[in-house]
């Protein structure tokens, strides 16, 4: 039996964070953008039943890259947290900011404890009375966590589409501008990047090579909101014909 | 386990689990109602505690409609005038409760969280079976305290989207659940506001209709069951009146009941039964 390398535990982090950073440049991109009335939700995903953006509780919701299997049980454990919470206090008590810290925790004791860290880049959003006060936290896989105001993009492309979205992305737009200008800088995003990264989670199913310089089609696009006008439940998915209508209108 | 700790871990990772309950019982029991010890209080003697009493529902051409009064007795006291006993358990469906209101509450809450629950970590919504189903699981882990004589009775009802049809279940202590086909009531006044409805209901009624035959079928509870409160105009306290159907779930707002009210006591001064003639119609 030979004796194992000494390896020093700056290589291990780095290794990890390197292994994990790789992991989630394959994934297609996801922006997460405040508008008047709440917060939008954008994410490339031919898959329409793998779902990357999803509801918590009555005003917060999740938006993940990464590895599917690992950021869905990250959001099923959110889902029962907000519930248990609220469950057991009261549906008021449940916060954005709690959220985040518990999936900071988590994927904070996964990166360090365990030899294969998540490969996933979270967001966390919670919608205010108003803009001022909505809240959105990113998280990242080692557990680090930024509080985000305006836009928030993440994925593979994730430095194109920050750069587009800082020259076009400004507070206040209606819902449909506020989706355009994501849609816009997503596609920005995805001519500027190497076609061959682009592959991955949960479109392992879609085996066409995806065509880098054409923009998205609406058929690959998952949409939500969380529309402070609603009633208790904010979380709203857009689908369908009403995500047609709402890319397609006119200013 | 706690649920203030700073990590997601054990229960909350683990995967396949869709139900809140379920979920409670792995992580933390002592939240469910079921969980909570009884101790050593002498099963002889049941706790005075506050009781919810009539609750009707009955189908109409589109949907469902459910009403329930207003009070809640202890003993020979009223409790409480303007308790609420019709909830929405989610878009599709409301349940009411009669039996020991505490323990009511407390399933009505677990159940509508339960429903949630499911529906955010499936991602599609529970077949209206499936919900008739779980409560029926709910009230069989509360037969305990039921024998203890902290009963809870329900009244389920909802929109069965796969059918396009109003559905209403009753159940008993026990869990057992029963498909009702037309109409049913359940507590205190329930035998006096289901021979109103053996008399009033007729199929297909329009929404409206079915609307004045519920608060008409609690007011005749109200008239003879002494723990059945009626419309109490003085105070501006109405029955709670809730319609299911394809659009989903409303409560009727107290300015569309107040001429329904006013309208039925009308009809009734003079003629306490709101007798129909011998024709048996209107």
């Amino acid at each position: 039996m030979s004796m194992p390398f000494y390896v020093s535990p700056e290589q291990i982090i780095k290794d990890k964070a390197d292994y994990a950073r790789k992991g989630i440049a394959r994934g297609r991109s996801v922006v997460v953008i405040q508008y008047a009335n709440g917060i939008a939700f954008v994410a490339e995903n031919p898959s329409r039943a793998l779902h990357k953006i999803s509801e918590i509780y009555d005003r917060i919701a999740f938006a993940a890259v990464g590895k599917y299997n690992e950021f869905e049980s990250l959001r099923v454990a959110g889902v029962r947290l907000a519930d248990t919470r609220g469950y057991s206090y009261d549906r008021k008590d449940v916060t954005g900011r709690g959220l985040a810290n518990a999936y900071a925790q988590t994927l904070g004791t996964i990166f360090t404890e365990n030899p294969k860290p998540f490969e996933v880049e979270i967001v966390v959003a919670e919608v205010g009375e108003s803009a001022a006060e909505d809240q959105m936290y990113r998280l990242t896989f080692d557990g680090s966590v930024a509080d985000e105001h305006g836009f928030v993009a993440m994925g593979g492309s994730a430095e194109a589409i920050t750069a587009a979205l800082s020259q076009s992305y400004t507070s206040g737009l209606a819902f449909p501008d506020a989706l355009r200008v994501a849609v816009a800088a997503m596609n920005a995003g995805r001519s500027s990047a190497d076609p061959l990264t682009i592959d991955g989670d949960v479109s392992d199913q879609d085996t066409s090579a995806p065509d880098s310089a054409s923009p998205i089609p609406a058929g690959q696009l998952e949409v939500a909101v969380l529309d402070r006008t609603r009633n208790r439940r904010l979380f709203q998915r857009i689908t369908g014909d009403r995500l047609e209508e709402v890319l397609n209108s006119q200013k | 386990m706690s649920h203030n700790e700073g990590r997601l871990s054990g229960a909350y990772m683990t995967p396949g689990v869709s139900s809140f309950t379920d979920f409670l019982r792995l992580h933390d029991p002592s939240l469910l109602p079921s969980g909570r010890s009884m101790g050593n209080i002498a099963s002889t003697s049941p706790v005075e505690v506050p009781h919810g009493t009539t609750i009707v529902a009955l189908k109409c051409a589109d949907g469902i409609v459910m009403a329930g009064d207003r009070r809640a007795t202890m003993g020979n006291v009223i409790a409480s005038r303007d308790i609420e006993k019709v909830f929405a358990t989610d878009d599709y469906s409301c349940i009411g409760i009669a039996g020991t209101a505490g323990v009511a509450l407390e399933i009505v809450r677990l159940f509508q969280v339960e429903l949630e629950h499911y529906e955010k970590i499936e991602g599609v919504l529970l077949s209206l079976d499936g919900k008739a189903n779980r409560l029926a699981s709910m009230l069989r882990s509360n037969l305990g305290m039921a024998m203890q004589g902290l009963a809870v009775v329900p009244l389920f009802a909802g929109f069965d989207l796969s059918e396009q049809t109003g559905r209403i279940f009753s159940y008993d202590v026990t869990g057992g659940r029963y498909e009702e086909h037309d109409h049913h009531s359940i507590g205190s006044g329930s035998m006096f506001a289901r021979g109103a409805l053996k008399k009033l209901w007729s199929p297909s009624m329009d929404q409206a209709d079915a609307t004045r035959i519920a608060v008409a079928a609690l007011y005749d509870a109200a008239d003879d069951d002494s723990a059945t409160g009626g419309p109490d105009l003085t105070r501006g306290i109405f029955p709670i009146v809730t319609v299911v159907d394809a659009d989903g779930y409303r409560r009727l707002t107290d300015d569309e009941l107040e001429p329904i009210i006013r309208e039925l006591i009308v009809s009734r001064t003079g003629d306490s039964g709101g007798s129909r003639g011998a024709r048996g119609d209107r």
